[in-house]
């Protein structure tokens, strides 16, 4: 499999938060101002193109207070209001993360330290739940593999496991005599997923650091797995052997599996996965409903890691 | 007095057509919520279940009315049809929000739903059985229909199972109101098993 490398974007192509922002009204103007003229404005729109198809799209970008506002995170509460009401004493600073397991070089990173080092991209990724929604989210992160080659996982570590911070005095789904779920939410992908280009550790959306209600201060995306695949505020990352427990997967196995990769041929047991509703269009009447793509359109990215493999199986 | 004839005093004095338009607030502010874009990040979802919510409160108070009566002495029977009427209404609403607003008129997907998914199944189930007891709800059939009427109107029990199970199943992690719900269901269709015995004892003693 040929390996994808990131384009690099010299810092002096990365667009200014403020016109980043406004980008949308810059396309708006460009379009009233005709074909003829269209080239120029756009040009102020570069980093968009210089992310490659395979990072962005041109679906309309979910509204940032849907994407910050509806969450399932049940470390804040079941409801999808919950976690942006009841995050506000959460405190992802100061934060590290312990990479161990088998690995040359077991190391705890600083996130500060980590973030610095790295080159925050933005990548426009679809993002399909398992309960049939979808939004489009601007991400800002890092390749996980970037991490992962840095404590050198040994030639024996066949998956990766993560884990989310427990942490009940500032979590109140953690805490009381309602536990929905075994704390700590647990996930875990297979090396060749964890190492693919388009897993990222996100640290942040729409050009800022990343809320509490979305995973701060750091979280995992796979945007061709179901949401609940992408492991929020994570403290431990260990490379294993054996396939790790999933968190979900324990929870009820029948419907949802390790996998998770987004099929809209195997459907849930309670509802097809054939369509999805897309979040933030329309409202009430004329909501979008759309079709679901297999691997949530990510199957050329990705489907050769899964050639061999029954996915209704190893759903 | 005693609280039950005071109550009971006060529901001779209350009709029970009010209750059809009191019980039909919910759903027009909740349609009207939506229509204005006031129903948050996923109006047509959150409509879906609120909707869905209200007949299980209108069905548990519809089962409600007979140990009220028989334990407490509480004579609400009069409302008792208007409830029924209500849990119709609702279940329809949940329905149709479903399939017009959610599903978007899919119909190969909401069929091969209603069809292959039990969840979707069950509410499917509920509804198509709680069509005969509203066509059936009138003085006229009441009369026709006599003892039938009673057998008829058994289904109400069948109906709700169905609608604890749908509820039971319509989330990965049940809240704190669906499980107060559930156990209402439980206690109220126990009743009917223990009612007999209940009543002999009231009887003797």
């Amino acid at each position: 499999m040929a390996v994808y490398r990131p384009p690099h974007i010299p810092s002096s192509e990365i667009t200014p938060k403020d016109v980043w922002l406004n980008r949308r009204s810059i396309l708006k103007s460009a379009a009233a101002l005709g074909a003829t003229t269209l080239a120029a404005p756009l040009a102020a729109c570069g980093q968009e193109a210089a992310t490659g198809t395979s990072f962005t799209t041109d679906e309309p970008i979910t509204p940032y207070q849907d994407v910050t506002g509806y969450n399932n995170f049940y470390e804040f509460g079941l409801q999808k209001t919950d976690p942006a009401r009841h995050s506000g004493d959460f405190n992802p600073r100061p934060w590290t993360i312990e990479v161990d397991g088998l690995v040359n070089n077991p190391r705890t990173f600083d996130i500060d330290e980590l973030i610095a080092s790295q080159m925050i991209e933005e990548r426009i990724y679809r993002m399909r739940c398992v309960e049939a929604w979808s939004m489009v989210i601007p991400w800002n992160g890092f390749p996980l593999s970037a991490l992962l080659n840095q404590v050198e996982p040994l030639s024996s570590a066949k998956y990766v496991a993560f884990e989310t911070v427990v942490r009940p005095e500032e979590m109140p789904g953690q805490r009381g005599f309602f536990q929905p779920l075994p704390w700590p939410y647990r996930e875990g992908l297979r090396l060749d997923e964890a190492m693919h280009p388009l897993t990222i550790l996100s640290t942040g959306v729409f050009g800022e650091t990343l809320p509490n209600q979305n995973g701060a201060p750091v979280r995992l995306v796979v945007p061709w797995k179901y949401g609940f695949k992408g492991i929020k505020s994570i403290v431990k990352i260990t490379l294993t052997e054996q396939e790790p427990p999933s968190t979900w997967n324990v929870s009820a196995p029948s419907e949802y599996g390790f996998y998770a990769n987004v099929n809209p041929d195997v459907p849930h047991p309670r509802w097809s996965q054939a369509t999805e509703r897309r979040i933030g269009t329309g409202g009430f009447f004329g909501a979008d409903r759309r079709e679901t793509l297999m691997f949530n359109g990510y199957a050329d990215e990705v489907a050769d890691m899964y050639a061999d493999m029954d996915l209704t199986r190893y759903f | 007095m005693s609280v039950s004839s005071t109550v009971n005093s006060a529901v001779r004095k209350i009709p029970a057509w009010p209750l059809y338009i009191l019980g039909l607030i919910p759903a027009v502010w909740g349609f009207y919520l939506g229509a204005t874009n006031q129903l948050g990040t996923d109006p047509v979802k959150t409509f879906e279940i609120f909707l869905g919510l209200w007949a299980i409160r209108f069905l548990l108070l519809t089962l409600a009315v007979t140990p009220l009566r028989d334990l407490a002495g509480v004579n609400l029977i009069k409302y008792r049809r208007a409830l029924g009427l209500l849990v119709f209404w609702y279940v329809l609403f949940h329905f149709l929000v479903w399939l017009i607003l959610d599903q978007q008129l899919m119909m190969a997907q909401a069929i091969d739903d209603i069809t292959k998914r039990p969840f979707i199944m069950l509410g499917m189930a509920a509804l198509i059985l709680l069509i005969p007891l509203a066509l059936t709800s009138f003085n006229f059939a009441i009369r026709k229909l006599r003892k039938n009427w009673n057998k008829l109107h058994k289904l109400i029990y069948a109906i709700s199972i169905l609608a604890a199970i749908h509820l039971f199943m319509a989330t990965k992690v049940l809240d704190a109101e669906q499980y107060i719900y559930l156990a209402l269901f439980v206690v109220l269709l126990g009743y009917r098993i223990a009612r007999e015995p209940i009543l002999q004892a009231k009887r003797a003693a």
